[in-house]
């Protein structure tokens, strides 16, 4: 999976910023996630077994002894790898690299082996156990750009590639191409404290792409060599 | 132990050999028709007890049945994984027919090539568990799927969104390497059936002659066709090794071309071949002996092949220790933050009861099988081979679900216990590979009778003086 025509460095690389310092746990990106692309709500006892269905977990650790006990968040959702681990593992093709370097996942080809999960060293793909059920009045809320997944398939965070469609035909109809920070994922549009930043990382004049080359950058398990298309941001001391 | 000194028992008189000898004699001195009566008549007593263990595996096959069947309606969610346990019992099983199958073609191609003449009785046995065992492997590809339903977008055929399988993957390799084997070593199963077919014809009637005949394909027994068979035979022989070899491999790259810390491992391939063919050639050995006290083979399943079994057995059980430490230690070295915890975790934490099974039910039959008694006394020999494979599994389950709890993000880890659903399928493929072996011991000669007979033409007695004196000769 060497870097090929579609991850050079022209045309469109989307990206995410997580600001580690601005981050409070406070998980409205996980509420918002959910909302907008349909996320079944699995219940106490199958989350508690693992089995949420959350796109971005929000990984809380703590650092220090009692009583100066710190705790860290860390949101982490699908790195869309440009070397990713889960794609050549299919066996159908359910999962591929698109144009614009995202990881997508096509939910009808999926025929189950959970291998990309097993391969994933994040483990930001999740997995439909059960049919997913939205009880009444709920369906009536259901996204109507995403489709609602059935069981015994993968999925992970797109990127709201809905959203970014969306921007990409508005913006072709009017003849121009999609100004930064015109597409705001679901989370990235939610976060309270700005902590998300969504957009194009070739474009060397991104908002994404100055803090990418900023002093505070990194990316997660760089030693793994799958080149994420999440760079995270941490430097300040903070306490929570 | 295919060589026979011809002068040594008559000189130190030894009291273990002495039998053995007489034994092979015994069966030198048959008629040919007494033979084939000794093989066919066990097939066609099937007694009570044979009913009521058929009746005891359908009952759990049905079981197992019903219970992929609540799986398939629920969802995977019935069964015990979750994330990051992605992969639980099922895949462990899988792994572990698949190296049950491997004893099949290890004794009987390898053995046919290196002419080892004590393979001879037990060839069909082995070949029979080869092709069983990888049924019920391949049941499990399936009934892992989140959507069973779809599993033929796994199969290379033309569409008209010209959408075709992703050879990249490993689960392809392992689709078309178990095919293969499956394909090769039925076939290989069936060839040297063939003059045994003609022969049960000759002394059947009845259901069991129309079958026999059909499966006989009008053998004869001329030179021509013997000729042929042989021929066939020599050619599948060395054709099937260099499968046998790769579809264990193609199994541990399934998990060594990820990047799982514990899985991601360049000696996982030999690793694991030759830890099935560790648990293969164990299993085979307890089914020998058990196929073998229930149909009074007495006769052509002598101490003497079980000797040469166990030896077999002890070598490449000294064989997967080496491999295995050869692997860990280079882990332990390494001392990479995660690899470091699971072995931790293995050696002094919650996983270290199914360590020390895995280690102990694999090492002690090694040094058990050192003594000529244990190789040779029917249930001591089971006993200890039974216990490779409950160390086999062991290790199999503690490779893919031990593995999995952990990753390189704490917070992701997490834990597995099997639900009723996976144990339930997983006795079924027990059950019914138990429930195949015995149908197939009643329908075709378990001992494969005219290579039996192509074997005693090796020894006779000569007289020399007044002396008998047990001679070998070299055969093809």
């Amino acid at each position: 999976m060497a870097k090929d025509a579609n991850q050079s460095d022209e045309g469109i690389r989307w990206a995410l910023v997580v600001d580690l310092d601005r981050c409070t746990g406070c998980q409205a990106c996980v509420v918002a996630c959910h909302a907008e692309n349909n996320l079944q709500i699995v219940g106490e006892k199958e989350a508690a077994y693992g089995r949420w269905t959350h796109w971005i977990i929000i990984h809380r650790y703590w650092e220090g002894e009692y009583p100066n006990v710190k705790a860290r968040f860390m949101p982490i959702m699908c790195q869309q790898c440009s070397e990713a681990p889960c794609e050549p593992v299919c066996p159908v093709f359910a999962t591929y690299h698109n144009e614009e370097g995202l990881n997508a996942q096509i939910y009808n080809r999926c025929i189950g082996t959970r291998f990309c999960g097993s391969a994933c060293p994040y483990k930001a793909r999740v997995y439909n156990w059960f049919r997913p059920e939205f009880p009444e009045p709920l369906t009536e809320q259901l996204n109507p750009d995403v489709s609602v997944r059935t069981r015994g398939i993968m999925e992970k965070c797109t990127f709201c590639i809905q959203r970014i469609r969306r921007v990409e035909i508005d913006a072709q109809a009017e003849g121009r191409s999609p100004t930064d920070g015109e597409i705001q994922p679901a989370c990235v549009q939610t976060c309270p404290t700005s902590a998300l930043i969504f957009g194009d990382l070739n474009d060397p004049n991104s908002h994404v792409s100055q803090l990418a080359h900023s002093r505070r950058s990194f990316r997660l398990l760089p030693e793994l060599g799958t080149d994420p298309g999440v760079i995270y941001l941490k430097g300040g001391e903070v306490n929570v | 132990m295919s060589e026979v000194q011809p002068t040594q028992p008559e000189q130190d008189n030894h009291p273990d050999q002495m039998p053995e000898f007489e034994e092979r004699l015994l069966l030198a001195e048959r008629k040919d028709w007494e033979i084939n009566e000794a093989v066919l008549q066990p097939m066609f007593k099937t007694g009570r007890g044979f009913w009521i263990l058929v009746a005891i595996l359908s009952a759990i096959v049905l079981w197992g049945f019903y219970a992929w069947g609540y799986l398939i309606y629920w969802g995977m969610g019935t069964a015990g994984i979750n994330r990051p346990v992605y992969w639980g019992l099922f895949i462990t099983t899988f792994v572990f027919w698949v190296g049950i199958s491997h004893a099949g073609t290890m004794i009987s191609a390898v053995l046919r090539l290196l002419k080892a003449d004590w393979r001879r009785p037990i060839t069909r046995g082995a070949e029979a568990m080869t092709a069983f065992a990888l049924m019920m492997a391949g049941l499990y590809p399936l009934i892992h799927l989140g959507r069973v339903w779809k599993f033929y977008w796994m199969i290379p055929y033309p569409n008209n969104r010209f959408m075709w399988p992703n050879f990249q993957s490993p689960l392809m390799w392992d689709m078309v390497a178990i095919f293969t084997y499956l394909i090769g070593s039925s076939l290989y199963l069936y060839l040297a059936l063939i003059p045994d077919m003609a022969m049960a014809r000759d002394y059947t009637e009845g259901w069991r002659y129309k079958l026999y005949r059909v499966l006989a394909l009008g053998w004869r027994g001329t030179e021509a066709e013997w000729h042929k068979l042989h021929r066939a035979l020599g050619i599948f022989s060395v054709a099937i090794i260099p499968i046998f070899l790769s579809v264990h491999s193609i199994v541990s790259w399934d998990f060594a071309v990820t990047i799982q810390p514990r899985w991601h491992s360049t000696i996982f391939a030999p690793y694991f071949v030759i830890g099935a063919v560790y648990s293969g050639l164990s299993a085979l050995a307890s089914i020998l002996i058990i196929v073998r006290r229930s149909m009074r083979l007495q006769e052509f399943l002598r101490s003497e092949h079980f000797d040469s079994l166990g030896k077999l057995v002890m070598v490449a059980g000294m064989a997967w220790v080496y491999f295995w430490f050869a692997g860990f230690i280079v882990e332990w070295y390494g001392n990479e933050p995660i690899v470091r915890e699971l072995i931790h975790e293995e050696v002094s934490g919650p996983l270290a009861p199914f360590f020390y099974l895995q280690m102990g039910a694999n090492i002690i039959p090694i040094i058990l099988l050192v003594f000529k008694r244990v190789r040779t006394t029917p249930v001591l020999l089971l006993g200890t081979t039974l216990l490779v494979n409950v160390g086999m599994f062991t290790e199999r389950a503690l490779i893919v679900i031990g593995s999995l709890q952990r990753n390189d993000l704490p917070f992701n880890w997490g834990t597995y216990r099997p639900s009723w659903v996976e144990i339930s399928i997983v006795a079924m493929t027990f059950a019914g590979f138990a429930l195949l072996y015995t149908l197939f011991s009643r329908i075709i000669p378990f001992v494969p009778v005219w290579e039996i007979k192509e074997g005693r033409l090796r020894y006779t007695l000569r007289r020399i003086g007044r002396l008998l004196v047990p001679t070998a000769a070299e055969i093809e």
